[in-house]
């Protein structure tokens, strides 16, 4: 017996009537689609109880079927990010994910002055740890998703941009290449951190997968939205170093003659000279809206451009951005063809400031001035030899190293795709997405070193430099992906995904004559190749199954096969398979409960790594020597050819992952929250590992031998304590604990006396290292003397353990000590709403980092003070607690627990609603960032972006103050 | 297959060994590992990475003189770079890192001499397509690659003791190669050497900078020198055999002793040169050949060696300056030293503190001047254009003499003597009877020749004098009046980590 149902679907925002959504009645094949007014007509079996409403852009919505009519509005896709999650290839409700996947959508963000994309999810997402490199206006951060799973390799995540996974190394002229994502235009983030959600990314996936989606259009009439934010920036913690009375005091007491007749009479701050606040201005303007062009052309589309100009707190660094972003998502055919255009180009202009004017700023003398009354380097002060010479090994000064050069790039980028996504007529379950896409950027700049300049002297015949560079990157992209979806009776319902791509990344260097400043050509340069292209393409092969069994247990398989042509042609394809399993526990015990979501997740994966690895290692390849590397016969000079280390055997890294996590929610959702554990392994870890000399053209290589194991807990939990009709209290808060361990280097170990592979090179003394890659301890723990002390606690200089008692102190007595990764990492969030107002404050941490403190280690020593190359230096504090003469490079005096709790953000915001009765919405917000750092780290900053450890005169993070206002119309 | 990429500024070795220009410029790459240390020049792109320092471990000129320099009276170190100050101290461990660029700078170099060897076959070269016109002119050149593998080879059984053992017949790839014991290797280096001889042009006949069958029989005349150390059995007959083949061949003595280390010593020791590692200040740079003797032995008194900087680093002790009459250069034109304070009297070559710069003698031999008074390459003087000068004559004099002196037959005291006469005569030293000429007198006149030249760790070594306590200098085991060491320092250990990537090689005793 049948019996027919019909109703109007609708949007549910605008009211408006939807064409083209999917009614298909449960546990049937029966489908139908509505028509242009949003009207649906559907046969229906007696024993059906449900119906299905799917359209793209929507919610789908299941509705039991109560009477003959049955209108339904469904909700727009893109107000609800919360409960649709971006993944691998596709979105899932949030609920019926399998994987550990962590979304953030804009209103969660990072909020104040922010340039960079990655840095709006600073401390927000547990596992996820980012750290910006320094302070530089437009500069770069490091991204690790649950630690580093590689030595040699890259450990940053793939990064994949509206679908197209994006080249993640900077160009030339370029700081950062995420700078030129305006933050503005992001809709939301989602972190892909175990393997069963990143294996469909094949071999590009271990170190986890970030998609950025941006905003797209809705509906309705054009809406305008106007934001605007000024910031001014200050550097918050200088490093302590002495006063020129202090030094006047140190050389005078030494006695020395060669030193005392250098002294000056200032009391010169150089870090005050070098620094100065820093402005921000951000201006962006976007519009959004549909346009219905007929009757059954639909557009939404939205349309931004953005301005930010920022200084660094460093003189003369400044950073210029451009943006402008276009999206496009029409739809044919009674929605059966809907089209996805993203286009987005961005232009930044850099103006680089002399970065070595941060260490010669601490470095140089302080009983000097600035400027010296002479007409040599422009009137700066400069440290010049008795015989007139300029003392090319003394630091240089700093404020000179800023304004006797003028280093500025322009980069563009252009990151486009179209995606064309058609549901066929004959078969509404199966979808066909044809991906195109392009990331093409291209940087270019000059640095012009003044004629007048010290280095300019010594080692430009004193007529000043300019060098030049371009370098530009393409990569471009195709896909075609086929999509099943098939609801089968109760409960039962499995969606598929088939797919091939093929992807490739070129980089293109070009090369310059390097001038002197007349513009003639600095001599001995020939240039073998001005133009160099050189680059990597994959081919892929993906698949993935998602079955969902009697409502409550979900699985999911991937595999993908990708073929690299970074790899010979016997070790070129990879499998990279997923499983995964969720069990929906609330659905299967607690269903009338006041939990709101209880679900177990389970995963295993195996992911590939290949990005940081050499285009062209399997090959025996000889390169021409450099004109400045040529050799003399006779009276001619030839090119050298010089054949490279090749290692035919390299093949990806692979690592294996488990997961096992439970997302839960209760008190109607008012507290809910995820915990994972996981155990990721590499194998095939690529190792520097020495090879016998004469087996190859090296001594060592990068070979497949290693292990290296990462284990970890992630829990977060976000709450509202409070919540009223006026007044809300939220409260998140993340943990991560992460443990990286070294399981094997050598497959062939016989010495028992072998320690590891020293790494972590430092400043000072040319060659010294301080850390190790050893089996059993963490990658990059330090490896360094045990310094003795005193009664009083004080360092006896020199005097270190001899480990081995054998009488003498040698690099036999290094010991394993330490290491830079922190044991923990966590976030907070905490943020008030009362009315209209709102306060929010967020913050991170780290617990169980070790920091070198290599400024100590090479300037806070007599000899940096009377420098042995006859000039004088300043020195830190420390110099006074240790009164060391001669550096002490590998004492474990050096290292510092690096542990801190920083508050990254105060901001408060008033939202003022519509003004008066106008269509102007209008909120006001202010904030302060890089509030406080509590650490007990005694260097300028414990945060530190570089893996290996080594703490050297880092950019300052700058404190930033903004205000900001939003208007939409 | 589109997933077959190559870079547009690379060749395999098919492309290389297709024309006698690329062959041309493997061979020039033989030669340049000796001066230079990469493809960018001076720094980048290194030839042995492993975390060696480019600047300061692997290049062929640095580190052959810090090992054969640095731990006698010639030559002490004021920086703390890593181990260095091990070698002067007598104490280098085989965890050394500058012994593992000295280590590998030479194998690394035969690697490539090998496969050039390959490439130079007959069939090789058919498979390559290479002409027949063309190669009889490629193979005439398999001399000459076949003496750099004897040198390197040389370099090995002179510090090591024992080497790798690598030929054209090895693979390259991941093997372990095999060791070759000292007394092999010694039989090794003869014959090969006297194969290259009936593979080598004529003494005098080449252009400059390539080696002849002069450079072949002075470096058999070393090698049997040294025959009692390398083998037990002597081998001074043949010293001077083969000393006299170089002698007799055409060679002269430059006039001036100073021009040899000049900025254009190409020119004025053409004569005298027999074999040289050839460096320019704009096509030939690195921080480890002649421009690290410019710089590392001069302070702010950088104007006397061409030198934009000084890096005060390395000096002499005065057991160099006490075989000089005097150090002005009045007596003997050699003793070119200065102070800190450029003026060199014997009191200011004391060294109170190893670490002080202002302590000891400057050596200023090295000079990146020209004699003609023209203008150097670099107009920065910062990188050198000296040429290293491997073998010159006055060492095969000097050979003759030892080994006369030595009971090698052939040869007899007077010319010996007249040998050493014609060296002092240049310098503007006194002549010698016959009566001065002893065994002791051939080495100190050794040290005033050849100093800085990296020939006195093996000379001391044949002289019994490096560890024992018969001869002392400052500094000598880390004390500042001298002491005696294990004899086990007069050979350095094998580096650990080449022993434990290939267990085919074997530590020497008591390392």
């Amino acid at each position: 017996q049948t019996r027919t149902v019909t109703g109007i679907v609708t949007d549910s925002k605008t009211g408006q009537p939807l064409a083209g959504v999917t009614i298909t009645v449960v546990g049937t094949n029966i489908a139908a689609l509505t028509d242009t007014t949003g009207a649906y007509r559907v046969a229906v079996d007696s024993r059906a109880d449900r119906l299905t409403f799917s359209s793209i852009g929507y919610t789908e919505q299941r509705v039991p079927i109560a009477g003959a009519q049955l209108n339904v509005r469904l909700v727009p896709e893109i107000t609800n990010l919360d409960n649709v999650v971006v993944i691998a290839y596709g979105t899932r409700r949030k609920t019926d994910l399998t994987g550990a996947v962590t979304a953030i959508t804009a209103k969660d963000f990072q909020k104040g002055n922010i340039a960079s994309s990655e840095q709006l999810l600073q401390g927000k997402v547990a596992g996820l740890q980012v750290t910006s490199g320094g302070g530089a206006a437009g500069g770069g951060s490091k991204i690790r998703i649950r630690g580093a799973a590689s030595l040699n390799a890259s450990n940053d995540p793939l990064i994949v941009i509206d679908g197209v996974p994006v080249e993640g190394n900077s160009v030339s002229g370029s700081a950062n290449l995420l700078n030129t994502i305006n933050p503005n235009d992001i809709e939301s983030i989602s972190i892909l951190k175990d393997a069963s959600a990143t294996a469909l990314y094949g071999s590009r996936a271990t170190n986890g997968v970030m998609i950025i989606t941006t905003k797209k259009g809705a509906s309705g009439k054009p809406r305008f939205n106007f934001n605007t934010r000024g910031s001014l920036g200050v550097v918050a913690k200088k490093i302590d170093v002495l006063s020129g009375d202090q030094i006047r005091d140190i050389v005078n007491a030494s006695g020395n003659n060669t030193y005392i007749p250098l002294l000056g009479t200032a009391n010169t701050d150089w870090q005050n000279e070098i620094y100065r606040s820093a402005a921000g201005f951000d201006n962006n303007l976007s519009v959004s809206g549909r346009a219905d062009l007929g009757t059954s052309v639909k557009l939404p589309y939205r349309l931004s451009a953005g301005y930010l100009t920022q200084q660094g707190n460093l003189k003369t660094n400044n950073f210029d951005r451009f943006t402008t972003a276009l999206n496009l998502n029409p739809k044919f055919f009674q929605d059966h063809l809907s089209i996805n255009i993203n286009a987005k180009y961005a232009n930044t202009k850099n103006v680089f400031a002399d970065e070595g004017a941060i260490g010669a700023a601490v470095a140089f003398d302080p009983t000097q001035s600035v400027r010296k009354d002479w007409n040599r380097f422009s009137g700066f002060y400069e440290w010049v030899q008795a015989n007139g010479d300029v003392n090319k090994n003394a630091s240089r000064n700093p404020v000179a190293l800023l304004e006797l050069k003028d280093n500025r790039s322009s980069v563009d980028r252009f990151i486009g795709n179209v995606q064309l996504d058609y549901k066929l007529h004959f078969l509404p379950d199966l979808h066909v997405l044809v991906n195109l896409g392009v990331d093409q950027s291209t940087g270019s700049g000059t640095a012009i070193l003044d004629s007048t300049s010290a280095i300019s002297v010594t080692d430009f015949s004193g007529l000043g430099n300019i060098s030049r560079y371009k370098q530009s990157k393409k990569s471009q992209l195709a896909d075609v992906q086929l999509f099943y979806q098939k609801d089968l009776s109760d409960g039962y319902k499995i969606d598929a995904l088939l797919g091939h791509g093929y992807q490739d990344f070129f980089t293109t260097d070009y090369n310059f004559y390097n001038l002197y400043q007349t513009g003639k050509e600095v001599p001995g340069q020939e240039i073998n190749y001005p133009v160099v292209k050189n680059g990597y393409g994959i081919d892929s092969y993906l698949g993935r199954l998602n079955f969902t069994m009697a409502g409550n247990y979900l699985l999911t398989a991937t595999l993908r096969r990708d073929a690299s042509s970074k790899f010979s042609r016997e070790n070129r394809v990879g499998y990279f398979p997923s499983f995964a399993f969720a069990w929906k526990l609330k659905e299967a015990f607690f269903q009338s409960t006041s939990i709101n979501e209880l679900k177990l997740r389970l995963g295993w994966g195996i992911t590939g790594q290949q990005d940081g690895i050499a285009y062209n290692s399997y090959l025996p390849l000889y390169y021409q020597s450099q004109s400045s590397a040529q050799y003399q016969f006779g009276d001619v000079f030839y090119r050298l050819y010089r054949p490279t280390a090749f290692n035919k055997d390299l093949k990806w890294e692979t690592s294996g992952t488990f997961n096992a996590g439970i997302d839960f929610a209760f008190a109607q959702n008012r507290i809910n929250g995820s915990m994972d554990v996981y155990s990721k392994r590499t194998k095939n870890l690529l190792s520097y590992v020495d090879i016998a000399p004469g087996s190859n053209f090296d001594i060592t290589q990068l070979r497949n031998i290693g292990e290296l194991k990462n284990t970890g807990f992630e829990f977060s939990i976000n709450t509202v304590p409070y919540k009223n009709e006026d007044f809300s209290w939220d409260l998140n808060f993340n943990f991560t604990y992460n443990k990286s361990e070294i399981k094997a280097l050598y497959s062939n170990v016989k010495d028992p006396e072998y320690k590891g592979f020293p790494v972590s090179g430092i400043t000072g003394g040319t060659g010294n290292k301080v850390g190790i890659h050893a089996v059993g301890y963490a990658p990059y723990t330090f490896f360094v003397r045990q310094q003795v002390y005193d009664s009083g606690g004080k360092p006896i200089e020199g005097l270190y353990e001899d480990v081995n008692r054998d009488g003498k102190i040698s690099d036999a007595d290094n010991s394993y000590y330490k290491k830079p990764a922190p044991d923990f990492l966590f976030g907070m969030a905490t943020g008030v709403t009362y009315k209209k107002l709102s306060v929010g404050i967020t913050g991170h941490g780290m617990a169980g980092n070790y920091l070198y403190n290599n400024y100590n280690a090479n300037s806070a020593v007599l000899r940096n003070v009377l420098n042995p190359v006859i000039s004088l230096g300043n020195t830190g504090a420390n110099y006074l607690e240790t009164n060391f003469a001669n550096n002490q490079y590998l004492s474990n005096y050096y290292i510092e627990n690096a542990s801190f709790f920083r508050i990254d953000n105060i901001n408060m915001g008033y939202n003022f609603g519509k003004i008066s009765q106008s269509r102007f919405r209008l909120s006001v917000n202010a904030s302060v960032q890089n509030v406080a750092v509590f650490t007990k780290y005694s260097g300028a900053d414990p945060e530190s972006a570089n893996s290996s450890g080594v703490d050297n005169n880092i950019y300052p993070r700058p404190r930033i103050f903004s205000l900001g206002a939003n208007l939409d119309f | 297959k589109k997933l077959d990429i190559y870079p547009t500024n690379a060749m395999t070795p098919g492309e290389v060994y297709k024309t006698t220009e690329g062959y041309k410029g493997v061979l020039a790459k033989i030669y340049a590992t000796l001066s230079g240390t990469g493809n960018q020049g001076p720094a980048g792109d290194p030839d042995i990475g492993g975390g060696l320092d480019e600047g300061s471990q692997v290049p062929f000129i640095r580190a052959f003189f810090n090992a054969q320099e640095l731990p006698t009276d010639e030559a002490v170190v004021a920086w703390n770079d890593q181990t260095i100050q091990d070698f002067h101290n007598l104490k280098v461990t085989s965890g050394d890192p500058f012994l593992k660029g000295m280590y590998a700078r030479p194998i690394w170099n035969i690697t490539l001499i090998n496969e050039y060897i390959r490439q130079t076959s007959d069939s090789a070269m058919k498979a390559n397509g290479i002409s027949d016109a063309d190669a009889a002119g490629i193979k005439a050149t398999r001399g000459e690659a076949r003496f750099m593998r004897a040198f390197n080879y040389w370099v090995m059984l002179d510090l090591f003791g024992k080497s790798t053992f690598i030929t054209e017949a090895d693979p390259i790839g991941y093997f372990l190669p095999r060791e070759i014991s000292r007394k092999d290797l010694f039989a090794y280096i003869e014959t090969e050497l006297k194969t290259a001889l009936t593979e080598l042009p004529p003494a005098k006949t080449v252009e400059y900078g390539r080696v002849d069958q002069g450079a072949a029989n002075a470096l058999l005349a070393r090698l049997y020198l040294n025959a009692v150390v390398y083998t037990g059995t002597p081998k001074y007959t043949e010293a001077i055999t083969y000393a006299k083949n170089v002698i007799n061949a055409g060679y002269k003595l430059a006039d001036n002793y100073r021009s040899l280390f000049m900025a254009d010593n190409n020119i004025n020791g053409r004569d005298e040169f027999i074999f040289t590692a050839n460096c320019d200040g704009l096509t030939g740079k690195a921080y480890g050949n002649t421009t690290f003797f410019i710089h590392a032995a001069a302070g702010d008194d950088n104007k006397e060696f061409g030198a934009n900087s000084g890096w005060f680093g390395y000096r002499a002790t005065k057991g160099l300056a006490v075989l000089f009459p005097d150090l002005s250069g009045n007596t003997d034109k050699r003793a070119m030293f200065k102070t800190s304070k450029f003026d060199a009297t014997l009191n200011q070559a004391e060294i109170d503190d190893v670490t002080n710069f202002t302590n000891g003698l400057h050596v200023n031999k090295y000079r990146n001047i020209r004699l003609d008074g023209g203008e150097v390459s670099d107009p920065n003087s910062e990188f050198a254009d000296i040429d290293f000068p491997i073998i010159r004559l006055p060492e095969l004099y000097l050979i003759y003499a030892e080994a006369v002196l030595r009971g090698g037959t052939g040869g007899d005291l007077a010319t010996a003597r007249s040998y050493v006469n014609l060296i002092r005569s240049r310098a503007g030293a006194t002549s010698i009877n016959l009566s001065d000429l002893t065994l002791q007198f051939v080495l100190d006149e050794r040290g005033r020749e050849l100093y800085w030249e990296s020939h006195r760790r093996t000379d001391l070594v044949r002289y019994n004098l490096l560890t024992t306590g018969t001869y002392l200098w400052p500094w000598k085991g880390g004390v500042a009046s001298g002491t005696a060491v294990n004899s086990k320092y007069n050979i350095y250990p094998v580096p650990a980590a080449n022993i434990s990537s290939n267990s085919n090689l074997s530590q020497n005793n008591g390392y």
